[in-house]
């Protein structure tokens, strides 16, 4: 095996482990079209990483974090509905880091490779970054488990049993800005989502409890980097499409097995 | 139960002078309210009149623009809201959603249920389970912190009459064995049971409070629920017990 598919798999089966126990909560908590925005907004991180000359992964997490807040912020506010409000600041901050890197097209950003990554470019220094960023993010999650899953199945009534709602919810978008910016050089900015939310949904069905569902997307979403991997070297298929679809060759599948019976 | 060396009547929760506002809607204005040790108080008032919303304050969920919400330091709440609603892509069975109160015992959980009349349900998925059905566990889970004070938004909403009853009095067996305060919140008018000691009628201000004999004929209640009114029916138990 070349060194570079060696790296691909490598780091592609890393970031689809964070994403699968990440994806759970997309999933329970209807946050796919939050998540989407998040990954539209990382382009701006992009270009803002770029043009400080900062690390773009910095970037990237600074711009996701900013947006996550000013989500939560409009939000309160109430003057709009919530799907008017992502599709608004997912637009327009996908727009506004589209212009952003045409000012550092200089620099000669591949802007193919951010919007539908490159998981065959994947470098050594890439898995030191999905393998450190990954390692603390399923740290905090597994710390934050408990509560989250709680305020999931019912906020008011973990608030009333003690659960400090604001503080587990600003720790899970900011492990969400760290997964999105891990995601993006594999499969890219427009498919992050559906690794978060496709593997997950193909857990469900065999799951019995939010634990085994978390275990069965990383599985479901290692698999769908192998088997994405693969197609993409045998039949040169560009590779963050070919994972996302095989995530949704995995998803019908997993439809059309027996499901687990219920205790 | 522990609670019975404590004092009948001890002030549990207390809010005065509630005033909250969501945008430029008043929704409470002066509402003064407060449930004691051992009595159970059933909040009543049309859709939108701020009952959940009292309730909030009352759970220090939401604070007040004006007022105040002083609970009693030390005493643990019970809290069942009006309904659930999980997403369908979360297993998650009965055990596990008790658990989430640190009671991890089988045999304690099974026992609980049991008390509140719902045996079995422990390995069914949440989201399978009957309104009636997802009331009791709600319960089940608010008893299992042994409150001081139980909270129930709604508990008989979506339950038929029979139900109801059952539930009205299991709701009193709980406050004689646990000699908890009990906030009930309903917006059915059609049955307010007798067990209730105190009845208040909301609508933004507390429009009148008292006996539930009483509230059922004073003008000020007569005149927010109209045609409704005239519905109600007080459920009269057997005096099977005394107050002290």
């Amino acid at each position: 095996m070349p060194d570079f598919v060696l790296y691909a798999l490598v780091g592609g089966v890393g970031v689809a482990v964070v994403m699968g126990a990440t994806g759970v909560f997309v999933v329970w908590r209807r946050m796919a079209y939050f998540g989407d925005t998040l990954a539209h907004s990382a382009l701006l991180g992009v270009a803002i990483g770029f043009l400080l000359g900062i690390n773009v992964n910095i970037g990237i997490v600074g711009v996701c974090l900013t947006i996550a807040i000013g989500m939560v912020y409009l939000r309160s506010q109430r003057h709009l509905a919530e799907d008017t409000l992502l599709g608004i600041l997912a637009h327009s901050s996908l727009a506004l880091g589209l212009v952003s890197v045409s000012f550092v097209s200089a620099l000669r950003i591949d802007l193919m490779t951010y919007l539908f990554g490159d998981i065959l470019a994947v470098t050594p220094t890439d898995i030191g970054w999905v393998y450190g960023g990954g390692t603390i993010t399923l740290g905090v999650l597994a710390w934050l488990w408990k509560d989250l899953v709680a305020i999931t199945v019912h906020e008011d009534l973990a608030r009333t049993e003690g659960v400090n709602v604001l503080r587990t919810q600003i720790a899970f978008m900011t492990l969400f800005a760290l997964v999105i910016a891990m995601a993006m050089k594999i499969v890219g900015i427009l498919l992050v989502t559906a690794l978060l939310i496709i593997p997950a949904a193909a857990a469900r069905r065999f799951s019995r409890t939010p634990e085994q569902m978390a275990v069965f997307a990383a599985i479901a979403g290692s698999m769908a980097v192998a088997l994405g991997l693969q197609g993409s070297l045998l039949w040169d298929l560009p590779s963050g499409p070919a994972i996302v679809v095989a995530a949704a060759l995995i998803y019908l599948v997993s439809i059309t097995l027996p499901a687990r019976r219920s205790a | 139960m522990p609670n019975h060396s404590l004092p009948r009547g001890e002030v549990l929760v207390q809010g005065a002078g509630i005033g909250v506002r969501h945008g430029r809607r008043t929704i409470l204005q002066d509402v003064d309210f407060e449930v004691q040790r051992g009595e159970i108080v059933t909040l009543i008032g049309p859709n939108g009149s701020g009952k959940t919303t009292l309730v909030r304050t009352l759970l220090e969920l939401e604070s007040p623009e004006t007022g105040t919400v002083k609970r009693k330091t030390g005493i643990r709440v019970g809290y069942t809201p009006q309904q659930l609603s999980i997403d369908r892509t979360l297993p998650l069975d009965v055990r596990r959603f008790l658990e989430m109160t640190g009671e991890t015992e089988a045999e304690k959980l099974t026992a609980m249920l049991e008390d509140v009349g719902a045996p079995r349900l422990l390995n069914q998925e949440i989201r399978l389970l009957s309104g009636g059905e997802q009331k009791r566990v709600l319960l089940a889970r608010a008893l299992l912190r042994d409150p001081d004070l139980l909270i129930l938004d709604e508990p008989t909403a979506n339950v038929d009459v029979d139900g109801q009853i059952e539930f009205y009095d299991l709701i009193r067996r709980i406050r004689n064995e646990r000699n908890c305060g009990i906030l009930l919140v309903s917006h059915d008018l059609h049955l307010v049971m007798s067990a209730t000691d105190r009845v208040v009628c909301l609508n933004g201000h507390v429009c009148c409070s008292g006996l539930p004999g009483d509230v059922s004929t004073d003008p000020a209640y007569l005149e927010l629920f109209g045609e409704a009114a005239s519905a109600v029916a007080v459920y009269a138990h057997d005096h099977d017990h005394h107050h002290a």
